[in-house]
């Protein structure tokens, strides 16, 4: 087991199991949600919250309590809480009169807050108002429509927090027959709506399945509010994959016309001077031999 | 050219019965089939998102779900463990990570000689056996200290050792001095690894010392001088080492100089402290209690008073004070004995 730099050891096997997976990775695992509320909650939020973490379990924690909380005020409390449970994705709802059913999405890097944004819910429409059925921890298709994903300098950064938020794990296969799920994000000038789809897979003529829709739910339509976004440096810093995780070309191997594969090895240069040997006492420098060697040394 | 014709009458008879999988669109979707992500920059047809939205966003996404899903169908496939799935590429879209890439963690000092040395770990099995006792004693771990003693059931006294010298605490001493070096050793590498300057002997210094620390450190102070701070000036109400070790008091009692009846009655008068307990009577506790209960009462008769709207008007023996819920007073009630004298003590004691 790789060691802990920590003063107090922890005193089980399996603490210092937990807190090695809470360490920094090379190839991390998927991001942990974490939902909650301020000082008001309302029906609409409550529920949105509950259908967002159906999605995300097991990867989410639901904080029940009210929190007398202001993320844009004073985003460290967020943070602590964020800690303590390991996540580094959360999503704060707080109703009022000024802002009702606002609903505010933000992530951190490195247990501090890189950006947040506020939506403000109009419509919001449950998984229960609809029939259709996904199994678990499903991963999604994410669709973005609409021009202005590209073209808003803000509405790129909000796109990039969306799939960060609904990507789920990294996979490098997946199975086709299990592509079930579609989200879609539609940027109009006045708000961004969301449709969460169940894909149906139909016979067609080609070897192409036809794609037909269902209306699975959640179904959302928010405003974009306020944002609070991180400076380039910061977004940089956290962008910056590890060398491990860079695919390198492979070097030094080559095929000939023939076919054979050819590898060259380097080898590094022998530090025959201190090179650990077996010592045969008979053959060490007498104290006499010593000083003659330094004398023609001196005299050099 | 009938046959020909037939053939390919069948076929658009064939596609007729499905639906197409073709969907024509202005501009490309951006794809980043590593993420199962695609980004559809075409204009929106407003007008129909007002009048039929749910209906035109079903169709704008069955649209673009289908050209994404066209372009995974394309992917190479391959069988993993009976499944046959298809293998995505790397994502495009570059996402923040949750945590710093990991550090490599600098090697400790036993590290850096193994590497310049080449000393390589060895694999030692844990269960080592044992003759004497026929069995396998573990190296570490569970049941280690039961079977290491069953094991060392006797330690042989080194020929040039003190006869008298406990074998056994001489063991348990080296162990326990072993283990402390351990933890000083892991402890230094931990410092330099985070780059803490530790001092070579003595303690650290300490950035915001707590006021028990100073307090220590200037005690520790006085008493380091040549005449172990006998001379150094005091404050008038600082306290020494010395004072504050939390000793008993020895109080050499003369044993000889006492009388018989002194000793006596001394004796009897612990045997009555003991015997004679009885529990003790708070009176100004009770009376608060009391006074108190009828208060509720009376708020509780307001309440039913005012909810049955008649008026009903109770004299009541509360001093005034207590009534607006102030302190009262200890009324003047006899002097209770709560200790009993000299006569009648609580069962059977013997008289002498």
């Amino acid at each position: 087991m790789p060691s802990l730099q920590r003063v107090q050891k922890p005193t089980t096997r399996k603490g210092k199991k937990i807190l090695l997976a809470k360490e920094p990775k090379v190839f991390e695992d998927v991001k942990k949600k974490l939902f909650l509320t301020g000082r008001k909650a309302s029906e609409v939020l409550r529920n949105c919250s509950k259908d967002l973490y159906k999605l995300s379990k097991p990867h989410a924690v639901i904080l029940s309590r009210k929190n007398d909380i202001l993320p844009f005020e004073n985003i460290v409390p967020v943070e602590n809480l964020c800690r303590n449970n390991d996540a580094s994705l959360f999503f704060f709802s707080t109703t009022n009169k000024k802002r009702p059913n606002s609903l505010t999405i933000g992530r951190l890097f490195d247990g501090r807050l890189l950006d947040m944004v506020e939506f403000c819910i109009n419509d919001y429409k449950s998984f229960d108002q609809f029939t259709a059925s996904i199994p678990a921890e499903t991963k999604p298709c994410l669709v973005f429509s609409g021009e202005l994903w590209e073209q808003s300098q803000e509405l790129a950064k909000v796109k990039s927090l969306l799939v960060d938020v609904f990507r789920g794990e990294v996979i490098d296969a997946v199975r086709l027959q299990g592509l079930e799920h579609v989200i879609m994000f539609t940027a109009t000038n006045d708000n961004i709506l969301m449709r969460s789809y169940q894909i149906q897979l139909k016979k067609s003529s080609t070897k192409l399945p036809r794609v037909e829709l269902e209306d699975l739910g959640p179904h959302i339509d928010m405003v974009l509010k306020r944002t609070k976004f991180a400076s380039e440096d910061l977004m940089k810093r956290a962008c910056r994959t590890p060398q491990e995780a860079k695919s390198k070309p492979k070097k030094n191997v080559s095929k000939d016309a023939l076919g054979t594969t050819h590898g060259r090895i380097h080898m590094g240069k022998q530090k025959v001077g201190t090179i650990q040997t077996r010592k045969m006492k008979g053959l060490k420098k007498t104290a006499a031999e010593k000083r003659v060697a330094r004398k023609s040394k001196k005299a050099n | 050219m009938d046959i020909l014709e037939d053939i390919l009458q069948k076929e658009a008879k064939k596609s007729e019965k499905y639906k197409t999988t073709d969907v024509e669109k202005n501009v490309e979707l951006e794809l980043d089939l590593g993420n199962l992500l695609a980004l559809d920059t075409n204009d929106l047809n407003l007008q129909e998102l007002k009048s039929h939205k749910e209906k035109y966003l079903l169709n704008l996404a069955r649209d673009n779900t289908q050209l994404l899903l066209n372009k995974l169908w394309d992917l190479p496939s391959e069988r993993r463990e009976e499944i046959v799935v298809a293998k995505l590429p790397a994502g495009t879209l570059r996402l923040p990570r949750e945590k710093p890439c990991p550090k490599p963690k600098p090697l400790t000092k036993w590290q850096e000689y193994a590497l310049e040395k080449g000393i390589k770990k060895k694999k030692k099995t844990n269960a080592v056996w044992d003759d004497i006792v026929q069995k396998w004693i573990p190296r570490f771990g569970y049941k280690k200290a039961e079977l290491e003693r069953q094991k060392d059931w006797v330690l042989e006294v080194p020929g040039n050792a003190d006869p008298m010298e406990d074998q056994f605490a001489k063991k348990a001493e080296k162990k326990k001095e072993k283990v402390s070096k351990n933890e000083f050793q892991r402890l230094r590498n931990i410092a330099k690894a985070k780059k803490i300057k530790v001092p070579k002997e003595g303690l650290p210094t300490i950035a915001n010392p707590s006021s028990d620390l100073l307090n220590t450190a200037a005690k520790v102070a006085r008493v380091s001088t040549a005449s172990l701070g006998k001379f150094q000036p005091k404050l008038p109400k600082e306290k020494t080492l010395k004072e504050n070790v939390i000793a008993p008091k020895r109080v050499k009692r003369d044993h000889s100089k006492i009388s018989s009846n002194d000793e006596k009655s001394s004796h009897l008068k612990i045997i009555d402290s003991i015997l004679g307990k009885k529990p003790k009577l708070d009176i100004e506790k009770a009376v608060n209690r009391q006074v108190f209960q009828d208060q509720n009462e009376r708020s509780e008769e307001k309440k039913t008073q005012k909810s049955k709207g008649g008026k009903k008007r109770r004299k009541t023996s509360i001093p005034s004070k207590a009534r607006k819920g102030g302190k009262i007073s200890k009324p003047r009630v006899g002097k209770v004995n709560t200790k009993k004298g000299k006569a009648g003590v609580g069962g059977g004691r013997k008289r002498r």
